[in-house]
């Protein structure tokens, strides 16, 4: 460490901090109405699937006992990952895709930790009341009433998260069973765990964790900035239109200003309430070189972050656009034009560009890139889920042995057949082998298998006396359904001849 | 070797966790704060401005590379409990189960004894299942299409190896699903076979049977008995000769289950029924060896799986239709 000599002084600072709360004010406007359409769209779906049936099951289940994945109409086995792992990747991309255009508009509006966070807020202002009133609330010594505010609000916080703890666990228990299990007390050790746990989780991150998650938990957070470039849309305060901020009239209004009276009235009464103290501190020199900042802070009362949009960009800033609600708002009363914090991008502000200069600075190569690795992946994907055959066959040779001689002469392998009907239907299959002339299954080559089952078949395969070569010779299984020929599965083998 | 059981080593480990420990929590304590000689602005901002972030924050006073200023954002305290909790928690741990040299535990855990807990609860889950088909005739539970399935599975995992998947055998493994038993085939002594064991032995009989020639007779004798290629002329002379084999074989060659002796006049064979073969086990003899499975599977499982090795040669039909 190196440090200047002249006049510097010894301090003592902490490398940790308590955290101070940030008492978020209520936003109502366009991306408020959104994220709220989020919030219904996302939880309506995550508390409501538990509860769809389809023919006599629940719809989605992830059944981890007997590892089999119900979605809608289809039943996913592990052998099956590969599609999550194509699932997974057709998230990221579209994060990576979304994060490029438009910035850090998931963890705006469809994060679970945002998402939850509105909800919880919204319980808490019913409770507690507005902004200044919980500040007040929590300046007070604790009082009768102040502590049946806070009972009433985390009680209403612990049924939400105790209510979204039972519906996590219904995705892998079924909830017709869960229902029975807590009317009889007789929730399994695990299922109360996994309630309890992400109720907990819920609880805590929404209710007290907030935008510490984001700002010192969230991996995702982090790695973002690598998406961004000076072409991304984030949330800007135009510096160049709002600076030097302060309390002032009208940006286009004579100076001084003029008394109220003199004002068209609607215009008067605006002004009267956005610059009371403007007109009283307001000298000529300044006023003539203000910008439309009129330096209100409803940003920084609205940020769930606590952050000031019109310091620039900052890592904190999840791109809610709480802050441009609350700023338009402003405008329209000041009647300045909005969008003096809007979504813009830095090339944007640095360069005068317009909107439609800017959706055509969107299509460039990196975008470009994502939607067409994108388009890809979910076209593989779609692909490959609907061809998919509801059987698998995994064959696996005897080691006991590589061939054993039979009646007059003829060698037989042994095979295990592992069948897998993943139909949710009954099916008889026949197995069949070709490769070697000659080949056949001996004995019996039909099996029944029930709906979502599997099953080990042990087959003998006979080939006669001098047919196929010493050593390995390539074959093939054919498994297939008799009452489905699309129900067929053909698997690669080996049939091993003595020398 | 006498290095790791001295007692030094348990005092070794035991002080080196708990000085590794300390010095966590020392680490932890020490970085919470810094005493930082903090420029005073007026000389820090001396020719630039000072950043809006630098304003805001501060900075921890560090400096570097000229101009290069480190801010001073703290992390949230909860994040340094974190760090205390883990401490606490690594003592209460090493209080409660082993990790300190040879300190057993306050709950004394062992890994055996977690595998001994296992083997109850499963026991306990899956024992009345066998008890229950225990309690059966073989027959019956033959006939059981959950027993089947269970008697599968338990073949397919211990006696594959030898048997084969199908159970059709191998060299030296008899097939069992013709129905053709060296030591009988009634469920209750296929199910003694897997309980004790077999050892199917045959001496060596060259010296018995006399000279080279008379073992080719001997061995185109026996392959008469099933197979039309022997030679008839030697099998005549080997006939003569047969009276050594008798005593095992019985004098009409069908074999003696009581002694494990195959029966030589089908055509099932189970070393290999060429003449060469059978003139190898005249000479050399054969000694086979199934293993008991007692101790290993206990009584209620094998008498599943002997149900099940009898229905390969006696087919259920309410299997079957399953």
């Amino acid at each position: 460490m190196h440090s200047n000599p002249a006049e510097a002084s010894a301090t003592v600072i902490k490398m940790y901090a308590a955290r101070e709360e940030i008492y978020p004010r209520e936003t109502k406007g366009r991306y408020a109405s959104l994220r709220w359409a989020c919030v219904w769209i996302t939880q309506l779906v995550f508390y409501g699937l538990p509860w769809l049936q389809w023919n006599d099951r629940q719809a989605v289940l992830f059944d981890l006992g007997t590892r089999k994945f119900y979605l809608l109409g289809i039943v996913l086995w592990p052998q099956d990952f590969i599609y999550l792992a194509a699932l997974l990747i057709i998230c990221a991309f579209s994060l990576f895709l979304v994060t490029a255009i438009a910035g850090r508009v998931w963890c705006g509006f469809a994060c679970p930790q945002t998402v939850y966070t509105e909800i919880f807020m919204w319980i808490e202002r019913r409770i507690e009341g507005t902004r200044s009133a919980r500040m007040r609330l929590d300046r007070q010594p604790w009082s009768i009433g102040k502590a049946s505010r806070k009972t009433a609000k985390h009680l209403a916080w612990g049924l939400v998260a105790l209510w979204t703890g039972l519906t996590f666990v219904g995705y892998f228990t079924p909830m017709k069973t869960l229902q029975q299990e807590i009317a009889g007390f007789g929730l399994g050790p695990w299922e109360t765990f996994w309630i309890l746990f992400y109720a907990f989780a819920t609880y805590g991150n929404a209710g007290w964790m907030r935008e510490q998650v984001c700002k010192y938990m969230c991996p995702y957070a982090r790695f973002q900035s690598a998406m961004f470039d000076h072409d991304t849309l984030v949330i800007t305060y135009d510096q160049a239109r709002g600076e030097p901020r302060g309390p002032k009239a009208r940006k286009d209004a004579p100076v001084p200003i003029a008394a109220p009276e003199q004002m068209p009235a609607p215009m008067s009464t605006l002004l009267a309430k956005a610059s009371m103290a403007a007109t009283a501190t307001a000298t000529v020199g300044n006023t003539a070189s203000t910008g439309d900042c009129i330096d209100c802070s409803m940003c920084v009362q609205v940020c769930p972050t606590g952050i000031d949009i019109r310091d620039g960009l900052q890592y904190e800033c999840i791109g809610c656009a709480a802050c441009v609600d609350a700023c338009n708002g402003v405008m329209d009363k000041v009647g300045t034009p909005r969008g003096l914090i809007r979504y813009s991008t830095e090339n944007a502000l640095r360069e005068q560009l317009s909107v439609a200069e800017i959706r055509r600075r969107a299509m460039r190569p990196r975008v470009l890139v994502y939607c067409v690795l994108l388009l890809a992946i979910v076209m593989a994907f779609l692909g490959a889920l609907t061809l998919r055959t509801p059987l698998k066959v995994d064959v696996i040779r005897d080691r006991g042995a590589l061939g054993r001689e039979v009646e007059d002469g003829a060698i037989e392998n042994v095979y295990r057949l592992q069948i897998m009907n993943t139909a949710e239907v009954a099916h008889r299959f026949r197995i069949s082998v070709s490769g070697i002339d000659t080949i056949a299954v001996a004995g019996n080559s039909e099996v029944v298998l029930a709906g979502a089952n599997a099953r080990a078949v042990p087959v003998g395969i006979r080939v006669a006396h001098g047919k196929g070569h010493p050593g390995s010779n390539p074959i093939v299984f054919t498994v297939e359904a008799l009452d489905d020929p699309s129900l067929r599965v053909k698997e690669a083998a080996v049939f091993f001849v003595p020398r | 070797m006498s290095d790791f059981t001295s007692g030094f080593w348990n005092i070794y480990i035991t002080v080196l966790t708990l000085l590794s420990i300390a010095g966590c929590g020392l680490l932890l304590w020490s970085q919470s704060s810094t005493r930082v000689t903090v420029p005073a602005p007026d000389v820090a901002g001396a020719g630039k401005p000072a950043s809006t972030d630098a304003a805001r924050v501060g900075t921890t006073g560090h400096v570097w590379d000229e101009d290069l200023t480190e801010l001073n954002t703290p992390m949230p305290r909860w994040w340094m409990w974190l760090f205390w909790i883990t401490i606490v928690f690594a003592l209460i741990y090493l209080f409660l189960y082993p990790g300190l040299g040879t300190y057993a535990g306050k709950f004394g855990w062992k890994s055996s004894t977690e595998y001994q807990d296992e083997l109850k609860k499963a026991e306990a889950d899956y024992g009345p299942l066998f008890q229950r088909y225990l309690a059966q005739d073989m027959k019956v539970v033959a006939a059981d299409p959950q027993a089947h399935a269970i008697g599968e599975r338990l073949f397919l995992t211990y006696c594959a190896q030898c048997h084969g998947s199908d159970a059709h055998g191998n060299k030296g493994y008899p097939n069992l699903t013709d129905n053709d038993w060296l030591y009988g085939g009634t469920p209750d002594i296929i199910k003694t076979t897997i309980l004790k064991g077999r050892n199917g032995q045959m001496p060596s009989m060259a010296a018995a049977v006399g000279t080279d020639k008379d073992v080719e007779n001997v061995a185109h004798y026996v392959m008469s008995l099933s197979n039309t290629n022997a030679d008839p002329i030697k099998a005549v002379f080997g006939k003569a000769k047969f009276g050594v084999c008798a005593a095992c074989h019985g004098a009409d060659a069908h074999g003696n289950p009581a002694l494990g002796a195959p029966n030589l006049t089908d055509k099932i064979w189970l070393y290999g029924g060429s003449i060469d073969t059978i003139m190898e086990t005249i000479r050399k003899g054969r000694n086979n060896v199934m293993p008991a499975f007692d101790g290993f599977l206990g009584e209620a499982k094998v008498h599943v799986l002997a149900a099940y090795v009898w229905s390969l040669s006696n087919p259920q039909p309410a299997v079957a239709a399953k």
